[in-house]
């Protein structure tokens, strides 16, 4: 959004149209006024951002120098002391294994993602309301998806139920050992995000002009071979962004762990972990530096992405 | 691209993590003084609860009506909040905080000053007053608790006769063999952790002071090993590990349901949970909806006894105080004596009355019948045991550590309960250390 909307209003009133003789240079005034209506418009939408994105982020760097208890009027600057205690205590960053069971989960979900996309990309019948029903989980709020699943996994609940129609009577309790909790959980995340993926593979395969399919049909390919040879490079950018998304968001899980098990089990993630240091044990500051910290492993881990598979153009024809 | 996802999640993680930074000097030492004249007094005054239940339905407003009768002139307006101690906590950043409010857990003793007006001081509060020393800071009490607790097992009576059991366990070996009876001789689960829904978890710390019956058992926390041998907590941690460990508990803990487990004690299907007197009500009225019997509903103390008596704390549950920045104090403090003094909210709630002189409810009777010890903690070192659970991060009012104590027990989690006691216990001494003693 902030790549985009700034350029595009900015540049609008500068084309003139194609054909129509070059105007005279309008007055000073009317310049002014030009330059400064972009700006205006800007005016609602970056005071928000402001306020709610850039001024929290500043408060909360101020935070992580001090020793603040999240209430108490008294805070004292303690320097680097935060990320000294942060980098000290290894146990703080053991949660990031957790992580992995969701970076495993987003493999598998862009996975069906780019799957359904594809085949919903043809002319196959119901495919409206196959785009729905994929598309669907992702509208509704992580909170109640969180309860739903509860009762999903309950003892004799939806799953073991489903089972047992098919005969299976496990009796296993889904989120009863760390591991059998963070595969489940995972899975909760990959029922929620696929949709997020199959849209955004959806728009681009969407995006490859038509005529390539037919002249590929011409020449003999095959699904697998269109797939391959026009699908796959025209989606690149997309698939890009959104394994950037599944690692950040897989070291960033916070909504549905925290819900449905609130980190108990082996499932508590850096960010529960986070906000259980600002407020169970009112370490605010500390809290805050762990914040900082998980930002800047964030930015870091997208950088190298982006350094091993650079962004370049895609050029099909 | 890559820009717009970080800062979606920079964006996240500080809506997340901050306050607002009001954290200007408050005015400093304020009384909120009882009003002389009832009929007097005026104002609106705006009182947060936590009781999101009793605004919904009415019943803090039938409060408020019966209380329009001594204070005419003074207008009570509810504003109940579903996350009590987060939500408080935030607002308190400013000085727009109800003019009643209940004391939230995360406000240091000594900061009380700056955030509520006196009620007058601890030697003519402490006559008339149970709890007082909980708020007490320099001579003077900053809130009052409507109701006292007292932790205890509730349980299903007709199920434990079915199993054979008619007497209270008096030690833990005991209530363990009798909750085995239960799960040979009944169809009802022993004993239900509502591990899911975690706060019941951290009653289990209210065990401290019921083993020993010692009113000092809070100072014992601040300045000794809370899992030594043999004392409270490790006694008490010792019987919850037991009971899940030896298949006492729920088949599954992570998916329990705490509405579900209320009519289902009144059922009959689950035998036994660890909660307080003040559940007792919320059970009974589970039983009446669930077309069960009210009075199968039992109350027990902890089992151990000392020279041949149980011992059971009562306790303060939320304490209300009045803003300092109230510009209505006088009507903010006839709201709170007359909802302790007269409000009939303790007998509503079959609670301890606030009031010293007071009798038993009864819920307790069976209590008095069995001679059981009704003692209060000393809170002096109150605050110290606060700041060395925050510092050492176990978390004794928390439910985490007794989340993995469980999870330990059952097999979910690699260890023993000797050294998972005794990581505890080094956390808990460096953070003592720290904190300087």
């Amino acid at each position: 959004m902030t790549d985009t909307t700034p350029k595009a209003p900015e540049r609008a009133p500068a084309q003139p149209p194609p054909d129509a003789p070059l105007p005279a240079p309008a007055p000073r005034g009317a310049r002014v006024r030009r330059g400064l209506t972009p700006w205006l418009f800007l005016l609602v939408p970056l005071a928000f951002l402001i306020t709610f994105t850039y001024a929290p982020i500043v408060n909360m760097l101020a935070y992580s120098f001090t020793d603040w208890d999240g209430l108490s009027p008294e805070l004292h600057y303690t320097g680097i002391g935060n990320y000294t205690e942060l980098f000290t205590r290894p146990d703080l960053f053991e949660v990031f294994w957790v992580s992995g069971y969701y970076l495993a989960a987003s493999v598998v979900q862009i996975a069906v993602a780019l799957y359904f996309a594809t085949i919903l990309s043809f002319d196959v019948r119901f495919r409206n309301l196959f785009k729905g029903v994929l598309f669907f989980p992702y509208l509704i709020n992580g909170v109640a998806i969180g309860f739903v699943f509860l009762y999903f996994f309950q003892d004799g609940g939806t799953l073991d139920s489903v089972l047992a129609l098919f005969g299976v009577h496990s009796g296993h309790a889904w989120l009863g050992t760390p591991v059998s909790a963070n595969v489940s959980l995972a899975g909760v995340s990959v029922w929620r995000y696929t949709g997020l993926n199959f849209v955004l593979f959806l728009g681009a395969i969407q995006s490859i002009p038509g005529e390539l399919y037919e002249a590929a049909e011409l020449d003999g390919a095959g699904r697998w071979q269109q797939f391959r040879h026009i699908i796959a490079p025209g989606i690149r950018p997309v698939l890009s962004l959104s394994v950037i998304l599944s690692v950040s968001g897989s070291l960033s899980v916070f909504e549905i762990p925290y819900v449905m098990t609130g980190g108990a089990t082996g499932t508590e993630t850096f960010v529960i972990q986070t906000v259980k240091l600002a407020f169970q044990f009112n370490k605010t500051g500390l809290a805050s530096a762990a914040a900082v910290v998980l930002l800047l492993i964030i930015l870091l881990v997208t950088w190298i992405q982006r350094r091993l598979v650079p962004d370049d153009k895609v050029d099909l024809v | 691209m890559s820009r717009r996802t970080v800062l979606a999640i920079a964006a996240g993680a500080a809506l997340v993590l901050t306050a607002c930074t009001g954290t200007g000097a408050a005015s400093k030492g304020a009384d909120a003084k009882a009003p002389d004249d009832p009929a007097k007094v005026s104002g609106t005054i705006k009182v947060l609860t936590q009781r999101t239940d009793l605004v919904q339905d009415g019943t803090m407003k039938k409060y408020a009506a019966a209380f329009n009768r001594t204070y005419p002139k003074v207008k009570v307006e509810f504003e109940a909040l579903t996350n009590y101690e987060a939500d408080v906590k935030i607002r308190m950043n400013t000085e727009n905080y109800g003019d009643v409010l209940m004391i939230p857990g995360v406000v240091k003793k000594s900061d009380y000053p700056r955030f509520f007006a006196s009620l007058g001081t601890r030697a003519e509060r402490a006559e008339k007053y149970r709890f007082t020393d909980f708020t007490t800071v320099d001579g003077k009490v900053y809130g009052q608790s409507p109701i006292g607790v007292a932790p205890g097992f509730v349980y299903n009576k007709k199920v434990w006769r079915e199993a054979g059991v008619t007497k209270w366990p008096t030690t833990p070996a005991e209530f363990l063999s009798d909750l085995k009876a239960i799960k040979s001789r009944t169809d009802a689960v022993p004993y239900y952790t509502n591990f899911a829904a975690q706060w019941p978890l951290t009653s289990w710390t209210f065990v401290n002071g019921s083993v020993g019956c010692d009113t000092g058992a809070t100072t014992k926390l601040a300045e000794g090993d809370p899992w030594a041998k043999g004392s409270d907590l490790r006694v008490g941690d010792t019987l919850l590990y037991d009971i899940v460990h030896q298949g006492l508990a729920e088949k599954d803990p992570t998916t329990t349901n705490w509405e579900l487990s209320k009519p289902r004690l009144a059922k009959g299907k689950i035998a036994t949970q660890w909660l307080g007197t003040w559940a007792v009500v919320q059970f009974r009225d589970a039983a009446k909806k669930a077309g069960a019997n009210p009075d199968d509903i039992g109350f027990m103390p902890f089992p151990a006894q000392v020279d041949g008596k149980f011992c059971a704390v009562v306790g303060p549950d939320y304490n209300q105080a009045v803003n300092v920045h109230s510009k209505h104090k006088e009507a903010a403090r006839a709201w709170i004596d007359w909802f302790t003094d007269k409000s009939g909210y303790d007998r509503d709630n079959l609670a301890i009355s606030p009031l010293k002189s007071a009798p038993l409810p009864d819920v307790l009777k069976p209590y008095e019948e069995q001679g059981v010890k009704l003692i209060e903690l000393d809170d002096t070192e109150g605050a110290r045991v606060k700041a060395i659970d925050d510092q050492s991060e176990v978390g004794i009012n928390k439910p985490d550590y007794r989340q993995d104590l469980v999870d330990l027990a059952r097999g979910a989690r690699k260890g023993s309960l000797d050294s998972f006691l005794a990581g505890l216990s080094g956390k808990w001494t460096e953070a003592r250390k720290t904190l300087g003693s």
